[in-house]
């Protein structure tokens, strides 16, 4: 707890709070801990006794209230603090040299966290969470530098005018210079301790973010996917760039992306391979159409009295100007004359369907009074690129969309969705088994206040969306519960999946917002689980701070700060997740890790996991309790026992489970703890 | 003032100051030498913090002053035309664009007064009654109404006036025509301040005029979109 007593160090008024949170996760902790199930609680309950609960389900699990976020201190070093369920095991400032500088992305590569700065990039060796060591700060100015590793090779993206190709700091005076770098700066990491700076790959746009694809099928080269957002350089500083529409001139550097290839042999003949333009034709593309909030009102147009037909594949609220000729043509049917009658009106819904398809149904003669070519969006902001599931999820200004990268060089749109509740689409993050995809809406950039008391919960913040035979379907919003004041920049922002086996757990950054974990297995219902805040870095004016990325890497949480360093955190046991949960997640390693090239988790058999699948069928009342409680003795012996006799007594277990099954609620849940429980056996 | 002059001065703090705090930090052997030695208290670190971000806020032109004080007139001019989707009887589609206009666009007016207080210039005042924009620079000579009138995708009175006046149907129509060549001037300021010397090197600028080019293209991506929905069935009887 060195946080605490450095905090305490401090002035007593800023103390006050975080002591009362600190020991709330302290009664917290103890209290967790003092029910959680160990081995030795079961061996001294009797077989057959009633089993009594020690995990409890979502609607009797405790949340803090009033909230602690509300309300916090500012400070730069010594904001005050307010942490749920996770524990911070370490802070620490930039280096001077990147003092005041944004800090952006975070890569990893076995114990070391790379850390983007506006400045160049840092190397820090997290061995030991509780206090990393910087090993590297490679000044070289651009923006955002945004960060990726792959093997021996870092990639480090420049968007900004000032980027100088020789990683000066003198910044660029011209608007045409042959001296300007936008595009990917590429470092040899052969020694991660000392970086060479090897080649650079130029693009028309710069690169806002980029994304790293290895192709399973490709051991020669790696793929850089390349989104730049900025405006087009001219063809003067760079030869090709094409500012015109694609109708105008082909070469357009408009609405498309850039895939770079980097031959792994020899990585400095890195080269634009392909700019695919998975924008084009997009008004084709089926939209996830209206959102819950617009169905909402129809419905209550609906209720209302009000006439509603599909339109064009979309339910419309018919106005009454449309309404009152085919009134009168109802009244002009039956022979009548006048005004329609209560009996028009019920006969006209009855038939509006057939009368609206008659009336407008294939419109093909319609003159084109404005410019009808829909390109959809000209840039990605950040490609989600999961090659496990060979697709790939592109937030791109005002689209979702779904993308088959089986052919790296040549990605292919398969779905495409729109929300009118969404400002820019961000960045996306697939759940483990690629059956959901979140996406994020960085309203605003990341430099306004948008988690205000009045902001709209559904704007500037993620939604959820099932992915079946390849289809988006929406599901549900999620937004950073905490109000937060006008002087936190705040919005939906990068993050990554927790490998919690058995559930969808994600964490994520909201700038001054701070830090959110929430579940979102049920992709109707998300909620959340863990979370640290800051009050914000001025008292008097809107600073540029807060977490820009927060990551799982091997069981640690490591939060990039803009302003303040680097953070890291774990999670704590609660009555949302429970030790064995955590325990399980940690037992997954990665050799390295960019957010934005997702690995597949896969968990290796471990007491933890078959605990974990254990844990949630309590959570989720998926067996009656006492069925719970002989489970847990079975698994606390079998851990007791050793050898042969182990293995018999889990394969047993395994096949109590699997008959088991069938009568329970969550048969799939049982089915995976009996198939850890069989690779227990086997191990 | 002379900007190259300025330009070059806190280009030259900025280096000086860069050189003092990381010294020679290209190359990592000094790194970790450096990391062997006592850290900075944070007391100096703050105070370092602070004086770091005075100096890079330094480092703007003249050309991205004029931008700030255009767009916020040119922002104010979105509000007028926002403003006036509900009481015109606008679809509920286009009252949740225009309110998320209102929302963003005022967010940002605030953000570039911020910007151009914090660097001692002058800020533009916007006032707003119906349809009139007013905006003062106070401290200019004569407190002069800022020349808002010509600046890209700008409506006219008279315009306005007509946007005022179309109701239901009509006016999303309308609005949307206005507000995407509205937003494409937008587009067109951001475009011809990258494309001057010296500008939008200073982060903030930068930023700025990023997002405004991000978020207007994509508006004018989906009016487009419900342009063209609304122009399909809204041409028959």
């Amino acid at each position: 707890m060195n946080h605490f007593s450095r905090l305490a160090k401090r002035g007593s008024s800023i103390t006050q709070l975080p002591l009362k949170l600190w020991a709330g996760a302290f009664v917290l902790l103890f209290g967790v801990w003092a029910c959680a199930p160990s081995s030795s609680m079961q061996d001294t309950s009797p077989a057959g006794s009633s089993y009594s609960s020690s995990v409890v389900t979502f609607d009797q699990a405790e949340r803090p209230s009033p909230d602690p976020r509300v309300g916090l201190e500012a400070g730069l070093f010594d904001a005050e603090e307010a942490i749920w369920n996770m524990r911070k095991v370490s802070h620490t400032p930039p280096p001077e040299g990147f003092l005041g500088v944004t800090n952006s992305d975070l890569a990893f590569k076995d114990n070391y966290a790379i850390q983007g700065n506006y400045n160049g990039f840092m190397v820090w060796d997290i061995s030991n969470p509780a206090s990393p060591e910087l090993v590297v700060d490679y000044l070289c100015p651009a923006s955002q530098s945004d960060v990726s590793i792959y093997e021996n090779l870092l990639f480090v993206s420049g968007e900004g005018y000032g980027g100088r190709l020789d990683c000066g700091t003198e910044g660029v005076d011209q608007a045409v210079s042959q001296e300007r770098l936008r595009g990917i700066r590429i470092f040899d990491v052969t020694d991660l301790q000392n970086p060479q700076y090897i080649a650079n790959v130029q693009t028309c746009r710069g690169s806002h973010t980029h994304s790293v694809l290895k192709d399973p099928d490709d051991n020669d080269n790696v793929y850089v996917y390349v989104s730049g957002s900025a405006s087009v350089r001219p063809e003067e500083e760079l030869p090709g760039c094409v500012d015109l529409m694609p109708d105008e001139d082909p070469s357009s550097a408009l609405f498309r992306i850039e895939v770079i290839q980097v031959p792994l042999d020899n990585p400095e003949q890195a080269a634009i391979v392909s700019s695919p333009r998975i924008f084009e034709d997009l008004v084709d593309a089926p939209s996830h159409g209206l959102s819950p909030a617009d169905l909402a009102e129809i419905e209550e147009a609906r209720q209302q009295g009000a006439f509603v037909a599909d339109v064009f594949g979309r339910p419309r609220v018919l106005s009454p100007r449309w309404i009152r000729p085919l009134l009168e043509q109802v009244v002009a049917e039956r022979g009548g004359t006048g005004e329609p009658t209560a009996a028009d009106s019920a006969a006209l819904r009855e038939t509006l369907a057939e009368r609206i398809e008659a009336q407008f149904g294939g419109n093909d003669d319609e003159e084109d009074e404005e410019e009808t070519i829909q390109r959809g969006p000209d840039q990605c902001h950040d490609i989600t690129l999961y090659p496990e599931i060979d697709l790939a999820g592109g937030a791109c200004e005002g689209y979702g969309l779904l993308l088959d990268i089986s052919d790296p060089a040549n990605p292919v749109r398969i779905d495409a969705v729109a929300d009118s509740n969404f400002s820019y689409w961000h960045s996306a993050t697939f759940n483990n088994d690629g059956t959901k995809v979140l996406f994020t809406d960085e309203w605003g950039g990341g430099s306004q206040p948008k988690c205000r008391e009045l902001d709209p919960y559904e704007w500037g913040a993620n939604a959820i969306f099932t992915v079946e035979n390849g289809q988006m379907n929406f599901e549900s919003y999620y937004k950073l519960p905490a109000p937060q004041t006008t002087l936190e920049n705040c919005v939906a922002h990068n993050g990554s999946l927790i490998p919690i086996p058995g559930r969808d757990i994600m964490v994520q950054a909201w700038y001054q917002g701070g830090i959110s974990i929430f579940d979102w297995t049920d992709p109707e219902n998300p909620i959340e689980i863990a979370f640290h805040d800051r009050g914000p870095l001025s008292a008097e004016q809107m600073e540029s701070a807060g977490s820009w990325s927060v990551y799982w890497y091997n069981g640690s949480i490591v939060s990039s700060e803009i302003a303040r360093g680097l953070d890291i955190f774990e999670l704590t046991p609660s009555d949302y997740l429970t030790q064995n949960e955590i325990d399980a997640a940690n037992t997954v390693r990665l050799d390295y890790l960019n957010a934005q090239g997702q690995p597949k988790y896969v968990w290796p058999a471990s007491f933890a996991l078959a605990k974990s699948y254990l844990d949630q069928l309590e959570r989720g009342r998926a067996l009656d309790m006492q069925r719970i409680g002989d489970l847990r003795q079975q698994i606390a012996e079998a851990e007791n026992a050793s050898g042969s006799r182990r293995a018999r007594m889990l394969r047993e277990l395994a096949g109590d489970l699997e008959s088991t099954a069938g009568s329970s609620s969550d048969a799939t849940r049982i089915r995976k703890m009996a198939e850890a429980v069989r690779q227990l056996a086997a191990g | 003032m002379n900007i190259s002059n300025t330009q070059r001065t806190t280009f030259l703090l900025i280096t000086l100051l860069l050189m003092l705090g990381a010294a020679g930090c290209k190359s990592s052997q000094t790194a970790t030498d450096r990391s062997a030695s006592s850290a900075p208290s944070e007391d100096r670190m703050e105070e370092l913090y602070w004086a770091r971000i005075d100096s890079a806020r330094m480092t703007f032109s003249q050309a991205d002053v004029d931008f700030m004080i255009g767009m916020i007139g040119h922002h104010a001019q979105a509000l007028i035309m926002s403003r006036l989707a509900p009481e015109n009887g606008a679809s509920a589609q286009l009252q949740i664009l225009a309110a998320r206009i209102i929302n963003a666009q005022r967010d940002e007016i605030n953000t570039m007064q911020t910007w151009l207080r914090r660097r001692g210039q002058p800020v533009p005042e916007v006032h707003i009654d119906g349809l009139n924009l007013m905006i003062h620079i106070p401290g200019m000579d004569h407190e002069e109404h800022a020349d808002h009138t010509n600046m890209p995708g700008m409506l006219s009175q008279e315009q306005l006036v007509e946007l005022s006046e179309a109701k239901g149907t009509d006016f999303d129509r309308l609005f949307l025509r206005y507000m995407i060549d509205h937003h494409m001037g937008a587009v067109t300021m951001v475009r011809n301040l990258v494309n001057t010397d010296g500008a939008a090197q200073e982060e903030d600028a930068f930023r700025l005029a990023s997002d405004i080019q991000v978020d207007q293209i994509t508006e004018i991506e989906r009016m487009k979109l419900m342009l063209e929905e609304l122009s399909d069935p809204g041409n028959h009887p």
